[in-house]
C-alpha cells in the first residue's frame, strides 16, 4: 500500500536512518583502519606484507568490486524507470559480482594462510584479517540483501521458487569457489571445479527461469528501497577503496627492515 | 497497483497482538509512552541494584582493616556498580525521557521506527539482564566498568567475568545505536510544521545532540571489545605486548568512547534543567541560542579530549599538552550554560517546589564536580589525583549531583504529564533534602581523601592511614543517600493511590506537551500542532507577553490573545472514533517481533559463552524475529478498508 508520508526535512524516514548507520558504520570500520596504521611495522616476526601482498590480483578483485557498484546504479536506474527485467538482472548481477569479489577473498585468504599468515602469528596478521574479515562479512550481508531484493522485483507466484533456485545456485558456485581454494577441507582439487561450473550453469538456468517470469508488473514503487539498498552497497565499496590504498597501495612494501611506527619512533 | 511477492508472506505463527491491556499489550508494545515507561521502570530497579552494590562496598570501607567481603567479590562490586550506573541507570532514564517527551514536545504522534523503538528497549533489558546473570555463576565482571587490557586479556582474566562484560556490553550498544538512530530520524524528520531547528527545545536540542554522540561514539568501543574478544578467544594480538601490541592503545580506543560517553550521560539531564528553571521562574531561558550553542560546542569538543584520562601513561610531553589544553577549553561551554541557568531563575518569579529545587542542586552540585575536573586538566595536579578518591569525588557530584539529580527533577516535572497526578509535594521535599545531604556527606570527603593518598578500587586500608573517619562519613551519607529513595518509593505508592489530580497545564507551561491532556492520550495530539515560536505553548497562551513583531505567525498574522475556550485541551470527539481509516489518526500496531529480535541477540551472545548448538538456536531465533519483523507491515492490512 502505497502512502506519502509527510516528513519535516521531505527525506523519508528509512533513507535517513539508513544515512545515520552509515554514519556509525564510518566510525566502525575507522576504528579498525586506525588499528591497522597504529600497527604498521611493529609486527616482531613475519611473514611481512612485502612477501605476501599480490597487488595485482587484489587490483582485479578491487576492479570486480567497483564494477558491482555501477551493477547496482544501473540497477537502481532500471527501477526508477520500471524495468522490471532490467532492474532484476542488474540487482543480480550486482551480487554476482560481489560473490565474485568474495570469492578472490577467500582465494586471498587461503594463500596467505598456506604462506603462514595467520591471524595470531603477527600484528599483521591480526590486524589484516580482523579489517578485511569484517569487510568481507558486510559484503556478504549485501548479497544476501540484493538477492532477497532481487525477488521483489518479481510478481507474485513464482518469485518464491526461482529465487530460492537461484539462491541455491549461488550457494553452490560460492562453495565450489572456496573448495577450489581449500578453506573447506572436505573439497579439494577438481571435485570443487566440477561443483563451480555446475553451480555456474545452476545460476544461469535458474537466472534464466527468474527472468523468463512475467515482468509486466510494475516495479517504479521499489525504487527507494532499492536506493537505499545502494546507499548499503556504495558504501561498503568505499569502505574497500580506503582499505585496499592503505593496505595494498601505502603499506605493500612494509617489510622486514622497516620498524616506524605511528606509537613508536 | 503494486503487487505483493510471495516472499512477503513471512510463517506468522502467532496472531499479531490487538489488545490494548493486559501484560502482553506492554509487552508488543510500540507505544513510545508505554516504552518509555518501562524504560523508567527498569532503571530504577537497575538503580537499587547498582546502590545496593555501592551500600556493600560503602559498609567495607567504612573500618580499616575490614573483611566484610573478599578482595574478588570487591573488584566485581566496584565494576558492576560502575557498569550499571552508566549503562543500566542513567542512560536508560535518559531514554525513559527521550521516549515519552521528544514526541510530544516536537508534535508527533510517535517515533519514527516504533517497533525499532521496542527492540532497542528489549534488547536493553535482556542485555542488562544478561550482565547480571554473571552473578549467578559467581562471574561478575571485575576487571572495572573500563576493563583495561592487558588485565582483561585471557593470560591474566581468567574465567568467564570479563566476556560477560564484552557480551553485555555489545548487546547493550546494539540497543543504544538502534535508539539514536531512531531519535536522529525523529527528530530531524517528525518535528510539528513551523518548528525550525531554533524553536525547538532546549530538551529536543539536548537529546538530538546525544543521538549524533552515541552514533559517532559506541562503533569506537564495539571495536575494541571486539578487539579484545579475539585477544582473549583466538589468541589474536591487538594488546598483546610480545607481539608488539600496545595495552595503551585499548585505553585509547575506550576513552575515544568513554569521553564522549560522560557528555551523552550529562546533556540529557542539562536539557531537562534547562525546561524545569524558566517555567517556575516564569521567565524565558537565558540565552537560548547560547545554551544550544554550548551544547553542540561541547559535544564537539568532546572527542578532542579523551586522553585527558590519561595523562599519567606517559603519552609525553606534546600530546599531555595538547589534551590539557583542549580539555580546559571545554569548561568554557559548560561554563556558558551555568550562567545562563543562573541568568534564568534571576528575577524570576521563582517557585521552589521538588522539581525546582533539584534542578538548582543539579545546577550548584555540578559546579563542584565541574570545578574538580578543571583541576583535573591540568596534567601536574591531574598526576596527583590520577587512580585516586578525588577522582570518585569528581565524577560522583557530575553524575549523581549533575545527571542523577536532573533526572529527579524531569522525574517531578512531568510526572503529571505521565499519570494524570502529583508527586507529594511534601516528601518530595524531604527526598530532595535527604538526598542533597547525604550526597554531599558522601562525596565531599572523597576530596580530600583522595589528595590524602587513599587511592581507588582498594577493598580495604590501614587503619595507620587516618582514613577511617572520613570514610565512615561517607558510608553514612551514603545511607542518608538510601533513606531519601525509600522515601521516593514511599511517595510513588502514597500517590498512586489517591495522590492529587493534575489537569493538562498544572504549572503553566511553556512547551507543547503541556497543550494536551494528563495523562497523554495513546494518539498524543487530536491535530498536530501549527508552531509559530519558541515555546509556542506559553506563545499561544499569552501572546501579549512577548514581543510586539513576535506575536505574528509565520505567515504575517496576528496572534489572537487565547482564552481558555479557545484553546482545546479535552477533544470533543471521543478517542475510539479517532483511530481508525476514517479519522485519519494511524497509529502503528502492535507487534512481537522486536521481542524476538532483542532478547535472540541477547540469547545468542550469551550462549556463546556456552555450546555451539545453543548459539545455533539463538541465531535462529534471532533470524525469525528480524525477518519476521522486515516482512510484517507496519500496520494489518486486514485492519483497514
Amino acid at each position: 500500500m502505497e502512502h506519502h508520508e509527510e516528513t519535516t526535512t521531505g527525506l523519508s524516514h528509512r533513507k535517513l536512518l539508513m544515512w545515520s548507520f552509515l554514519g556509525s558504520e564510518c566510525m566502525f570500520f575507522g576504528s579498525l583502519i586506525a588499528t591497522y596504521l597504529v600497527y604498521r611495522n611493529q609486527s616482531k616476526v613475519g611473514p611481512w606484507p612485502d612477501e605476501i601482498i599480490d597487488v595485482p590480483l587484489t587490483t582485479i578483485s578491487t576492479f570486480v568490486l567497483l564494477m558491482s557498484s555501477l551493477a547496482m546504479v544501473l540497477a537502481l536506474n532500471y527501477t526508477q524507470r520500471d524495468r522490471p527485467k532490467l532492474a532484476r538482472f542488474w540487482i543480480l548481477m550486482t551480487a554476482a559480482l560481489g560473490s565474485g569479489f568474495l570469492g578472490f577473498q577467500a582465494f586471498e585468504f587461503t594463500e596467505f594462510f598456506h604462506e603462514g599468515l595467520t591471524p595470531r602469528i603477527n600484528l599483521f596478521g591480526t590486524t589484516f584479517y580482523v579489517l578485511t574479515g569484517f569487510h568481507g562479512a558486510h559484503v556478504t550481508l549485501g548479497v544476501i540483501w540484493l538477492l532477497m531484493m532481487s525477488g521483489t522485483v518479481t510478481p507474485t507466484g513464482k518469485s518464491g521458487v526461482s529465487l530460492l533456485a537461484t539462491l541455491l545456485a549461488f550457494y553452490l558456485g560460492m562453495v565450489g569457489v572456496l573448495g577450489m581454494v581449500d578453506v573447506i577441507p572436505d573439497i579439494e582439487g577438481s571435485p570443487s571445479v566440477i561443483i563451480f561450473i555446475v553451480g555456474l550453469i545452476l545460476t544461469l538456468i535458474a537466472g534464466a527461469w527468474h527472468f523468463s517470469i512475467d515482468t509486466t508488473m510494475s516495479v517504479k514503487h521499489q525504487s527507494e528501497n532499492i536506493e537505499i539498498l545502494g546507499l548499503y552497497w556504495h558504501f561498503v565499496d568505499i569502505v574497500w577503496i580506503v582499505i585496499f590504498t592503505v593496505i595494498y597501495l601505502v603499506s605493500a612494501n612494509d617489510g622486514e627492515h622497516l620498524t616506524e611506527g605511528l606509537l613508536h619512533g | 497497483m503494486a503487487q505483493e511477492a510471495v516472499i512477503s508472506k513471512f510463517p506468522n505463527p502467532i496472531p499479531r497482538p490487538k489488545s490494548d491491556t493486559g501484560i502482553w499489550s506492554w509487552i508488543t508494545t510500540v507505544d513510545h509512552k508505554r516504552i518509555g515507561t518501562l524504560y523508567g521502570i527498569s532503571a530504577f530497579i537497575f538503580f537499587l541494584v547498582g546502590g545496593i552494590e555501592a551500600l556493600i562496598m560503602r559498609l567495607q570501607l567504612a573500618r580499616a582493616d575490614n573483611d566484610l567481603v573478599s578482595p574478588e567479590v570487591f573488584n566485581q562490586l566496584f565494576t558492576m556498580h560502575g557498569t550499571t550506573m552508566i549503562f543500566l541507570v542513567v542512560m536508560p532514564l535518559s531514554a525513559a525521557f527521550f521516549n515519552w517527551m521528544v514526541p510530544l514536545m516536537i508534535g508527533a504522534r510517535d517515533v519514527a521506527f516504533p517497533r525499532l523503538n521496542a527492540f532497542s528497549y528489549w534488547t536493553f533489558l535482556s542485555g542488562g539482564l544478561l550482565i547480571n546473570l554473571s552473578f549467578a555463576f559467581n562471574s561478575a565482571p571485575n576487571a572495572g566498568w573500563f576493563g583495561y587490557a592487558n588485565l582483561t586479556e585471557g593470560a591474566y582474566a581468567l574465567g568467564n567475568n570479563t566476556t560477560f562484560w564484552v557480551i553485555g556490553l555489545q548487546v547493550l550498544g546494539i540497543a543504544s545505536l538502534a535508539a539514536a538512530f531512531n531519535f536522529l530520524v525523529t527528530i530531524i524528520n517528525l518535528r510539528a510544521p513551523g518548528m525550525s531547528f531554533m524553536k525547538m527545545p532546549v530538551f529536543i536540542w539536548m537529546a538530538l545532540i546525544v543521538q549524533i554522540l552515541l552514533v559517532l561514539a559506541f562503533p569506537v568501543i564495539t571495536v575494541a571489545l571486539i578487539e579484545l574478544q579475539f585477544d582473549r578467544l583466538y589468541l589474536t594480538n591487538f594488546f598483546n605486548p610480545d607481539a608488539g601490541g600496545e595495552p595503551v592503545y585499548w585505553q585509547h580506543m575506550f576513552w575515544l568512547f568513554g569521553h564522549p560517553e560522560v557528555y551523552i550521560l550529562i546533556l540529557p539531564a542539562m536539557g531537562i534543567v534547562s525546561e524545569v528553571l524558566p517555567v517556575y521562574s516564569r521567565k524565558p531561558l537565558f540565552g537560548y541560542a547560547f545554551v544550544v550553542f554550548a551544547g553542540a560546542a561541547i559535544a564537539f569538543m568532546g572527542f578532542f579530549v579523551w586522553s585527558h584520562h590519561m595523562f599519567t601513561t606517559g603519552l609525553g610531553p606534546a600530546a599531555t599538552s595538547a589534551f590539557a589544553l583542549s580539555t580546559m577549553a571545554i569548561a568554557v561551554p559548560t561554563g556558558i550554560k551555568i550562567f545562563n541557568w543562573i541568568g534564568t531563575v534571576w528575577g524570576g518569579d521563582v517557585k521552589l517546589n521538588s522539581a525546582m529545587l533539584f534542578s538548582i542542586g543539579f545546577v550548584a552540585l555540578f559546579i563542584v564536580g565541574g570545578l574538580s575536573g578543571v583541576t583535573h586538566a591540568s596534567p601536574p595536579t591531574d598526576a596527583q589525583q590520577q587512580d585516586t578518591y578525588y577522582i570518585v569525588a569528581h565524577f560522583h557530584y557530575v553524575l549523581f549531583g549533575g545527571s542523577i539529580f536532573g533526572l529527579f527533577s524531569g522525574v517531578y516535572y512531568w510526572w503529571p504529564k505521565f499519570t494524570g497526578k502529583f508527586l507529594n509535594e511534601k516528601l518530595g521535599k524531604i527526598h530532595f533534602w535527604l538526598m542533597f545531604v547525604g550526597m554531599n556527606l558522601t562525596f565531599f570527603p572523597m576530596h580530600w581523601l583522595g589528595l590524602d593518598g587513599m587511592p581507588r578500587r582498594i577493598f580495604t586500608y590501614a587503619e595507620e592511614s587516618g582514613w577511617e573517619r572520613s570514610n565512615e562519613f561517607a558510608t553514612l551519607g551514603a545511607f542518608i543517600i538510601a533513606i531519601s529513595i525509600l522515601v521516593f518509593i514511599f511517595n510513588y505508592f502514597k500517590t498512586s493511590r489517591g495522590g492529587e489530580v493534575a489537569g493538562a497545564d498544572p504549572w503553566d507551561g511553556r512547551t507543547l506537551e503541556w497543550s494536551i491532556p494528563s495523562p497523554v492520550p495513546v494518539y498524543n495530539f487530536v491535530n498536530i500542532p501549527e508552531v509559530d515560536a519558541l515555546d509556542d505553548w506559553w506563545v499561544k497562551k499569552y501572546p501579549e507577553t512577548i514581543l510586539h513583531e513576535e506575536a505574528h505567525d509565520s505567515d504575517g498574522e496576528q496572534l489572537a490573545p487565547a482564552g481558555a475556550e479557545d484553546i482545546p485541551l479535552v477533544p470533543k470527539v471521543s478517542p475510539e472514533k479517532l483511530l481508525g481509516a476514517d479519522h485519519g489518526i494511524h497509529l502503528p500496531d502492535k507487534s512481537y517481533y522486536p521481542l524476538i529480535a532483542g532478547v535472540g541477540i541477547t540469547f545468542f551472545g550469551g550462549s556463546l559463552m556456552s555450546a555451539w548448538w545453543l548459539t545455533l538456536i539463538a541465531g535462529l531465533i534471532t533470524l525469525y524475529g528480524v525477518l519476521g519483523w522486515v516482512f510484517e507491515p507496519v500496520n494489518d492490512p486486514e485492519d483497514h478498508h
